[in-house]
C-alpha cells in the first residue's frame, strides 16, 4: 500500500474508533476540534522542520505529491489519526476511571 | 550537533508544552497510569506502520540529523520518541483547552453536583 492509502487508512481508523469502538464521539465537541486545532499548527512547524529539513525525507512514488509546509498533504491525515486515536483513548479511559477520585 | 537535529525538535514539543502542566495544572503527567495507557496503543500501532513504510523505502530519515541508535526493524530512536511525544503533547493541548474554557469532554464525573 502506498503512504497516500494508508493516511486514509489510518484517518477512517480513527473515526471508526472514536465514533463506533470506542464511542467517545469526540469529533462532535467543540473541545476536540479546538484542541486539534492548536496541534494542527504546531504540527505545521514541527513537522515543517522535519521535511524542510529533510530529516524526514519521502519516496515521491509513494505519495501524491502536493506539499503543506514542506511536508506531503498526506501527513495531515496521519496526524490527525494519530492525535484522534489517542485523545479518543484518553477520554475513553478518563471515562472508565471518572468514579476514581483521582479521575483515573 | 548536526546529528540530535531530530532528537532537538522533539525536546522542543516537549519543553515547549510543559508550561501547560504547570501553569494550567492539565494534569497529565501527574496521571501517569492514564497518560502512557492512553499513549501507547496508537504508538505501538503507528510503530508498525513505521517499521512497514520504512521497510518498503516509503520514507526514510537523513543518517546525519539523526542519533544513530536504530531500534528493532531499523526504526530510529527518534521515531519511537515522536509517538510518544506527539500524543502527549496532544492531550496537554486537549486538557489545556479544557482548563481554560471549561468545555466537557465526555468523560466527566457523573452524580450530584458539587456544592
Amino acid at each position: 500500500m502506498t503512504y497516500t492509502e494508508l493516511a486514509l487508512a489510518g484517518a477512517a481508523l480513527a473515526v471508526l474508533a472514536d465514533t463506533a469502538l470506542l464511542r467517545t464521539w469526540l469529533l462532535r465537541r467543540r473541545i476536540y476540534w479546538t484542541a486539534y486545532g492548536i496541534v494542527l499548527f504546531f504540527q505545521l512547524i514541527t513537522n515543517g522542520i522535519l521535511t524542510g529539513r529533510r530529516i524526514v525525507r519521502y519516496d515521491p512514488g509513494t505519495i501524491l505529491g502536493p506539499r503543506l509546509a514542506y511536508a506531503p498533504v498526506e501527513d495531515l491525515l496521519f496526524g490527525f489519526a494519530l492525535v484522534t486515536m489517542t485523545l479518543s483513548t484518553w477520554v475513553w479511559l478518563g471515562r472508565r476511571g471518572a468514579a476514581r477520585p483521582d479521575g483515573g | 550537533m548536526r546529528h540530535l537535529s531530530y532528537l532537538a525538535v522533539l525536546a522542543g514539543c516537549v519543553l515547549g508544552t510543559l508550561p501547560l502542566e504547570v501553569w494550567l495544572r492539565t494534569r497529565v503527567y501527574a496521571r501517569p497510569r492514564r497518560w502512557l495507557l492512553a499513549v501507547l496503543p496508537p504508538a505501538a500501532l503507528f510503530l508498525l506502520w513505521d517499521w512497514y513504510a520504512i521497510a518498503h523505502g516509503q520514507w526514510s530519515y537523513d543518517p546525519g540529523q539523526t542519533s544513530g541508535v536504530l531500534l528493532p526493524g531499523r526504526i530510529p530512536l527518534e521515531e519511537a520518541l515522536f509517538f510518544v511525544v506527539v500524543p502527549t503533547c496532544a492531550i496537554l493541548a486537549f486538557e489545556a483547552v479544557r482548563a481554560v474554557r471549561g468545555w466537557p469532554a465526555g468523560d466527566e464525573p457523573v452524580g450530584p453536583p458539587r456544592p
